[in-house]
């Protein structure tokens, strides 16, 4: 029983994880049909930001709660102010091209943000402890825990409604779907695309951005941390079915749970879980599980 | 076959280099073997891209070939340079023909992407497995030629070049053959040439293979040129990205431009890393974008202006 | 038409132009040495860095005489040598092309430096086909002079095998009663061997402690450990072994101390000396913690005048005290600087091997003895400590300092470290 409470939360932890990182990313791939490869580089940014100011703060003895509007304040900055460089400065230009010209530019910028993260803040990494040492910890299950760990479910949970909200209950989801079912459609209907396409990509950097911001204080802050992050939502989103929140979700836990049950029963497996899941996806629903319908055009 | 402008251009531009390597000094003769071991993944992709395909994960091919090498040399201990390669290119051939049942179904982005999750499941794979050398890879031994040991690149380097000059006259001569021209006509409408009578997803099973089998040999040929595979340098996604980027920075106008466009893009990492060891993605990644917006058709459009000028 | 005959021309002159530009002689009152080192990526911080700030200011104060007796004359055999700063990142395949590159287009005289095993296990063959004097300086397989015998490769620290039969043998002395062991390691060539001769070692010398079967070994670089940590935490073992290092090691250890797991497990970490100095009161009380050697803070209160000089110059250049990387890069600039003034400036790289092979010099922390390997593998003392905070000071200390000597913790010439290990530890000199 305790094993069991302590993998399910270790699992729910993880996929709260993987699934705030991946949220933007299928985001913007569901509306805007790119794979946005420079989403790593949100995730680094938002890292650093937040790691920066929380340690700054703390430096000048402002009181550690601080922390959680910093991280918030870092995820939107950095969501709108990347966001908007990129998507008015190089991608507005590209719509009208190929979309994997669109795809190897984002693969250009996550290269020269890579770098530009180096010359701004250094190699030596950043610590920013502070807001999950404030949270303290708890005992569940035989094992101690980190309450700012736990409070990543609710972040997820947070977002995971909120876009859900967004979808199927207001306005501006129906111009959402429209936009996705049918771009030309949408044009034709006096939607607003371009417009949509800003937003939905400031929107998906911010989620970047915060899955960062977020992680910051419970990981040494250091040049390449965008990499890996690249690899791990893409496989959530691969399984998921590219472009589908719900399916971002459910990947996530699938993922999430799995690995977290090998972690604790078969740790020699547990590096395959994510692998695993992917190839067998990939032979029995190459579109992943919850592939966005597509309208057949000739 | 051999009457076309571009083949000879081929054929006497290869001797030319091979003679030439005879005096280089030996880091240009390694930038080229560097260069067209890669190049002939790029022809791959080339042949791939005119029908409008992009694949993001062609690195799983060069990868396979690259390992096929490593794991026969440590294995069975089989250092000769052509059963090497042809074992590398036939294993990635292989693979990409049984991929390719489900590829042919997928177009655009998606199509990219479904190469991209494979080629991660592979590099997964062999990141995770000791017994596949994990993160550090394996050394390979030096290749032999008919059994002889040579003492110096240069034998390599022949060999490389020769492979290169035959691949690019082999598919200068398939884009000329009719199911070679269904390139364009695919990208354009697909059901059109299903009404001429001809199978989509036969022309591009069949391309796929093609370059899958090149890609495995380009790996090949890497792994025996640098004599050593590790994944992050042979099949982490990174690389799929770079193979496409030398494809568009190429430009698809010709069989010749996949070897110049590869020559490139090693002087400029060779020298980018030179010049600036901390931010060195810096200056390749604003060369990606540069060439992305002021260079649609790559390298080999401003040859073709040049020769248009002068003709 | 002429397309194609233009894109030939076009080609071959590019090669022919860079074929002419190759090639600058080098004048024999300086050398070029090329230091590469993590520059990027998570291990710059913790690791490339102080590395490379240990050899440059090593190489500059050779350059002006001004490092203590013995070593105090001028320059690398009178030579001034300059550092090409090199990144390590990128795989070995990657380092394997960059060598040849350093080698064959940009003549280094020198190559000294390197930490990772994995890029040191895919040069040591190029090394010798390129017939290059190079010194590893900080990387840890035992592999790369066991497996075959090297003329121009070196390297002047001890391998991996001394920090986990070091670490084993510290354990045994302190907790004698200890049951069980568990561990932590990436999952690469460095974590397996780790892991592999701990384990081994503690089989020999404890074979009362049982090792759990629910060892872990995560991705190297992952840097999220949630899961894991509560697997180590409900193991009934009492000690966990990590060889963990660079941003992996401070993120694991900024995890593990919010959730408690070393207040009722013993932690031993074979490289925690390098976050021992960056991190101050985020690091746990009570950890075990080895420096793969006598380096860093265990050695901070040595009073020799080379290793004060080394601690007051760095600390007054970087501001911090020099980590185990920094001493390690440095000991290597001064293993050439030796091997240049015995062979000459102008030495080939035949006559600078035969100057170093089989030496014995003294380093900034300690006496290294070249006699592993054919002369080639440098064997020093090991040693672990425990780590306290010092409130009065505001940093952290080591206590309980214990060094064993290297001929206790290495294997004798000639046999493997892993059936040396297994053979009972043969011919140990403790």
């Amino acid at each position: 029983m305790e094993t069991f409470l302590t993998i399910l939360l270790d699992g729910l932890q993880f996929s709260s994880y993987l699934f705030i990182v991946s949220a933007g990313l299928t985001i913007i791939f569901g509306v805007m049909k790119i794979l946005n490869v420079c989403h790593g580089s949100f995730y680094a940014w938002g890292a650093y930001t937040a790691a920066f100011f929380i340690g700054k703060f703390s430096d000048m003895g402002l009181p550690d709660a601080l922390g959680f509007l910093i991280i918030i304040a870092a995820a939107i900055v950095v969501g709108v102010v990347l966001g908007l460089i990129i998507e008015q400065g190089i991608l507005k230009h590209m719509y009208h091209r190929d979309e994997v010209l669109i795809v190897l530019a984002t693969f250009g910028l996550f290269l020269v943000l890579e770098d530009i993260i180096l010359i701004a803040f250094g190699t030596d990494p950043y610590f920013a402890y502070q807001p999950m040492a404030l949270l303290e910890s708890v005992e569940m299950g035989g094992v101690i825990r980190d309450v700012y760990g736990l409070t990543l479910i609710g972040v997820a949970t947070f977002v995971a409604v909120g876009c859900w909200l967004l979808l199927n209950k207001t306005k501006w989801g129906v111009i959402l779907k429209a936009v996705i079912f049918d771009r030309e459609m949408g044009i034709s209907m006096g939607i607003n695309v371009p417009f949509v396409y800003t937003l939905t990509f400031i929107g998906g950097a911010i989620l970047g951005g915060l899955g960062g911001a977020y992680i910051a204080p419970t990981i040494s802050v250091a040049p390449g941390l965008g990499t890996e992050v690249i690899v791990l939502s893409f496989a959530v989103v691969v399984v998921g079915g590219m472009g589908s929140i719900a399916g971002a979700a459910i990947g996530s836990l699938i993922i999430g749970l799995l690995r977290a049950l090998a972690v604790h029963e078969l740790p020699q497996v547990e590096l395959f879980v994510v692998f695993a899941v992917m190839a067998i996806v990939l032979v029995f629903r190459p579109e992943g599980l919850f592939a966005p319908a597509k309208p057949r055009k000739i | 076959m051999l009457r076309d402008t571009t083949s000879k251009v081929v054929l006497f531009g290869g001797i030319a280099i091979i003679l030439l390597g005879a005096i280089m000094p030996n880091w240009i003769v390694n930038q080229l073997m560097f260069g067209f071991s890669r190049a002939l993944a790029i022809l791959g992709l080339l042949v791939l891209w005119r029908t409008g395909l992009v694949s993001f994960g062609h690195a799983f091919y060069f990868g396979l070939g690259a390992y096929t090498v490593a794991i026969v040399d440590i294995q069975l201990g089989v250092t000769d340079v052509f059963v090497r390669l042809f074992g590398g290119a036939i294993i990635a051939g292989i693979a990409g023909f049984i991929i390719g049942f489900i590829m042919r179904n997928y177009r655009d982005i998606f199509f990219a992407m479904l190469n991209t999750a494979i080629s991660m499941v592979l590099y997964g794979i062999i990141v995770k497995t000791e017994s596949l050398g994990s993160t550090d890879g394996f050394a390979i031994s030096l290749p032999t030629i008919f059994g002889i040991a040579p003492e110096t690149k240069y034998p390599l380097f022949i060999i490389i070049t020769m492979i290169a000059m035959i691949s690019a006259l082999l598919i200068n001569f398939y884009l000329k053959t009719t199911v070679g021209r269904l390139t364009t006509p695919i990208r354009d409408n697909e059901i059109r040439v299903e009404y001429l009578g001809f199978s989509v997803a036969h022309a591009i099973h069949l391309k796929y293979t093609i370059s899958a089998v090149l890609a495995g040999g380009a790996g090949a040929l890497m792994a025996m040129s640098l004599g050593q595979v590790d994944p992050d340098s042979m099949i982490n996604w990174t690389v799929s990205g770079e193979l496409v980027f030398i494809t568009i920075l190429s430009g698809p106008g010709n069989v010749i431009a996949p070897f110049i466009g590869s020559l490139v893009f090693e002087v400029l990492r060779t020298y980018a890393f030179e010049l600036a060891p901390q931010a060195w993605q810096l200056i390749v990644g604003a060369t990606f974008l540069t060439v992305i917006f002021f260079l649609p058709g790559g390298i080999w459009s401003l040859i073709a202006k040049l020769g248009r000028k002068k003709s | 038409m002429t397309k194609s005959i233009i894109a030939g021309a076009v080609g071959l002159a590019a090669i022919s132009a860079i074929t002419f530009g190759a090639g600058v002689a080098q004048a024999k009152d300086s050398i070029t040495i090329a230091v590469p080192s993590f520059l990027t990526g998570g291990a710059a911080g913790p690791f490339g860095i102080p590395a490379m700030n240990g050899a440059k200011m090593v190489a500059d104060a050779i350059n002006k005489g001004a490092l203590p007796a013995p070593y105090n004359t001028k320059g690398f055999g009178g030579a001034v040598a300059s550092i090409i700063e090199l990144d390590e990142g990128g795989g070995g395949t990657k380092q394997v092309a960059e060598y040849r590159n350093l080698v064959e287009k940009r003549n280094v005289d020198a190559v000294v430096g390197y930490i990772s095993s994995g890029n040191c296990q895919a040069l040591a063959p190029v090394v010798e086909e390129l017939k290059q004097f190079t010194i590893f300086a900080t990387c840890g397989t035992p592999r790369i002079f066991e497996e075959a015998p090297r003329k121009y490769l070196f390297r002047t620290m001890g391998h991996a095998t001394a920090d986990n039969v070091a670490a084993a043998m510290y354990v045994k002395e302190k907790f004698p009663n200890l049951s069980s062991y568990t561990g932590i390691n990436q999952n690469y060539a460095w974590g397996q061997d780790s892991w592999r001769d701990f384990d081994l070692t503690m089989k020999q010398i404890m074979p009362g402690a049982t090792a759990s079967d629910k060892f872990q070994f995560p991705k190297v670089f992952v840097g999220q450990y949630g899961s894991e940590i509560s697997a180590l935490s409900l193991d009934k073992a009492e000690l966990v072994h990590s060889s963990f290092w660079g941003g992996d090691l401070e993120s694991f250890i900024f995890q593990s101390s919010a959730r408690g797991l070393f207040k009722n497990k013993i932690g031993v970490m074979t490289v925690g000396g390098t976050a021992a100095y960056r991190l101050g009161k985020k690091l746990p009380n009570g950890l075990i913690i080895g420096a793969r050697g006598p380096y860093g803070i265990l050695v901070k209160d040595r009073d020799t005048p080379l290793n004060k000089w080394f601690i007051e110059t760095y600390k007054n250049i970087y501001g911090i005290y020099p980590s185990g990387p920094a001493y390690q890069y440095g000991q290597a600039i001064l293993a050439a600087k030796i091997a240049y003034d015995k062979a000459g400036s102008d030495a080939t790289d035949e006559q600078l091997a035969d100057a170093l092979r089989g030496i014995t010099f003294e380093s900034f922390s300690t006496t290294i003895e070249m006699s592993l390997g054919g002369g080639h593998q440098a064997v020093t003392e090991n040693g672990y400590g425990v780590t306290k905070y010092d409130d009065e000071n505001g940093e952290n200390v080591v206590t309980d300092v214990k060094f064993y000597p290297g001929s206790c913790v290495m294997p004798p010439e000639g046999v493997e470290s892993v059936q040396w290990i297994n053979g009972g530890m043969k011919g140990a000199k403790c």
